[in-house]
């Protein structure tokens, strides 16, 4: 008798857990249906006719209507047209420099950031200027800019592409000796100095999420290194970078998705440039091409980086 | 030793052997440990100086420009201090581009898509950070997607979409059906030149940059303890009521957060603006006040042939700060939220 009863709580129990369950997971729906809503009746519908446009041209007997023309648009983008593999290589080539270097800087700067000091507050408001106000409009409007050159005495300050930099590879090896082995870690710092303006005005929002992630890593695991006799670059190296590394793959997938879909960005010119000129659908097939690149790099790297990545906690 | 002791106001003292004032100050100076930490100190404040500076300059040199007598371009012993200063460029501005009633429209719209977008936002990464059901990873995953597709991918049929602007189900799409707008016959509806497509697309957090919004405020709720809503449940309170009462106001600072980054890139947007809205077309926005020169600083200008193009450059920059004037006086007093807003998120990523 007293066992039915029991069963029978237990079971009554469960169908309420059940239906609590349920409850959430409608509440979730609610919560998440604005999105679901504007993807299915707005943004589906947009991606769908992009596809589709790709493959479509202006009838020249027609001017009025439409004709598909299968893949002779992309065709026609990959083989005819002259300077887009090229510009889809050279702006890919770059992004190999990039994207270590805004990490590498952005890690460097919260690391510095987070440490205590004075005048902490200012230099943390100041670096994250650009994040605010270079964008947009203002990208524009600094690539128009020639008084920065003249007005900075001579130096320039990363916006000319080539010539004159801070440093040149020459004052490196200079200051190192020429070592072969040491030649493409050069290059790399040459490029990364005389382009400080560009990666810093780049690295606004991961400082913030590397400087989230130093923030929640516990003291208490800093004290007891100290404690053991760790250094700071053992410190750096067995705790914070581990501890950091999600915050990492993060910002590598978010810099690289930042960085080819910037208006600054080559290929985006370039396509930009093609839809000005009028060629609308070969400019459609060129951006689902760069888009599918774009994909297949983010995997890769996301797939790559997620390997190495530690959690201090799993959950789910 | 014993009086001291009884006596109060005095203070206690212990004699025990101590080094020399010199030979202390000597061991605490003169190490190597002393040493390090003043390089260090100094290579620091050096590195964040110079970075300041990169940070700024482009700023610095905008603002001289701006206030320079154009005969200083032309006078080879300026450099960055202008001979005489004047405010001719922003008074020229002022009154003979439309900057007035740009600032107005670009307010408007950049207020209520800064404002929607967050509620927005706040709902969607809310119901992903902490409600588990059915497929949610996989909407995530399309959020995510909707901020990798690049912008011009996009151009072409957006503008269309929005030029005649029509409810479509996708199975009407892929068939090449008609519309809801369509089939009641009160035809398509032209949304150029309007707030309509800013709004609209802010309405279903599917605007620019919302996916990272999204992601950010997801990885905030996800920091907050389940056991607040577990005991506002408990205490019979509904879903929304405990959204609304309780997780809300601990999220103003990534709120804010998220606020200032929607305001300030809808603020200086070029993208979505040039796609939408034409400039001779009724609503100036002060993006497309960049390529204009007042009249009267050109006549100016055309006097002083051999620096002309820095001087349009000059008048560029000025339009440039002008425009983005409101976001410094907001950043100045939002910048403390930024990053208390992340910080307090304990942002993780799994």
């Amino acid at each position: 008798m007293t066992n039915e009863l029991k069963l029978n709580n237990v079971k009554k129990k469960r169908k309420k857990a059940a239906s609590l369950d349920k409850k959430k997971a409608r509440a979730g729906w609610i919560f998440v249906l604005p999105f679901i809503i504007g993807f299915v009746f707005i943004y589906f519908p947009i991606i769908f006719d992009s596809i589709k446009l790709s493959f479509y041209d202006i009838n020249p007997l027609d001017s009025q209507n439409l004709m598909f023309v299968g893949w002779d648009n992309y065709s026609s983008a990959l083989f005819e047209n002259p300077d887009f593999v090229q510009v889809l290589v050279e702006g890919l080539g770059q992004m190999v420099f990039d994207i270590p270097a805004i990490l590498i800087f952005s890690l460097f700067m919260a690391v510095l950031l987070n440490q205590k000091m004075a005048g902490r507050a200012f230099f943390r408001a100041i670096l994250f200027v650009p994040v605010i106000i270079s964008t947009g409009i203002m990208e524009y409007v600094a690539q128009q800019d020639v008084n920065n050159s003249y007005m900075s005495g001579g130096i320039n300050t990363g916006e000319e592409k080539d010539g004159g930099g801070f440093v040149s590879l020459m004052d490196l090896n200079w200051l190192f000796g020429d070592s072969p082995a040491l030649e493409p870690l050069m290059q790399f710092v040459t490029y990364m100095i005389n382009n400080i303006f560009n990666i810093v005005n780049r690295s606004g929002v991961q400082m913030l999420i590397f400087l989230s992630g130093l923030q929640s890593i516990s003291p208490a695991i800093y004290e007891s290194c100290q404690i053991d006799g760790a250094s700071a670059w053992e410190t750096f190296w067995k705790i914070t970078f581990p501890m950091i590394s999600p915050m990492i793959l993060v910002n590598a997938v978010y810099t690289i998705i930042d960085s080819f879909t910037t208006n600054s960005n080559m290929v985006m010119t370039h396509i930009n440039k093609q839809y000005d000129n009028g060629e609308l659908y070969i400019s459609s097939a060129m951006s689902w091409i760069y888009f599918l690149i774009v994909i297949g790099i983010v995997a890769a790297v996301a797939g790559i980086f997620s390997m190495f990545v530690f959690y201090q906690r799993r959950n789910d | 030793m014993n009086a001291t002791l009884r006596d109060p106001s005095k203070k206690i003292k212990v004699d025990f052997e101590r080094a020399p004032l010199k030979v202390r100050i000597k061991e605490k100076y003169l190490s190597l440990f002393f040493l390090k930490k003043v390089v260090w100190y100094l290579f620091r404040l050096i590195l964040l100086i110079g970075v300041t500076y990169v940070v700024l300059f482009p700023f610095i040199s905008k603002i001289m420009g701006s206030v320079m007598e154009f005969e200083d371009f032309a006078d080879s012993a300026v450099i960055l201090i202008p001979k005489t200063f004047t405010f001719d460029t922003y008074a020229a501005i002022w009154s003979e581009l439309d900057y007035v009633t740009a600032f107005m429209d670009t307010f408007v719209i950049s207020i209520s898509c800064a404002v929607i977008q967050t509620i927005v936002c706040c709902l969607i990464g809310y119901g992903f950070a902490k409600f588990k059901f059915k497929g949610s990873k996989w909407i995530f995953l399309i959020v995510m997607l909707t901020m990798i597709v690049p912008h011009p991918t996009l151009r072409l049929s957006m503008l269309t979409s929005f030029k005649e602007f029509d409810l479509r189900d996708p199975i009407s799409v892929i068939l090449g059906g008609p519309g809801l707008f369509e089939l009641i016959g009160a035809g398509t509806l032209d949304m150029r030149n309007t707030y309509f497509p800013f709004i609209i697309l802010s309405l279903f957090g599917i605007a620019f940059k919302n996916g990272l919004y999204i992601f950010l405020l997801r990885q905030f709720f996800r920091g907050v303890p389940d056991e607040l809503e577990e005991s506002a449940y408990i205490d019979g309170s509904g879903v929304f009521k405990t959204f609304v009462k309780i997780i809300l106001p601990l999220s103003i600072p990534m709120m804010i957060t998220v606020f200032l980054f929607a305001f300030s890139w809808q603020w200086t947007d070029t993208f979505y603006t040039n796609l939408f809205i034409s400039p001779n077309q009724g609503v100036p926005l002060l993006v497309h006040l960049v390529e204009q020169y007042p009249a009267s600083l050109i006549n100016e200008a055309s006097k002083l042939v051999s620096v002309q193009t820095r001087i349009y450059s000059a008048i560029t920059g000025t339009t440039g700060i002008m425009i983005i004037m409101p976001l410094v006086i907001i950043y100045a007093f939002c910048q403390k939220f930024l990053v208390q807003g992340i910080e307090r998120s304990g942002l993780t990523a799994d």
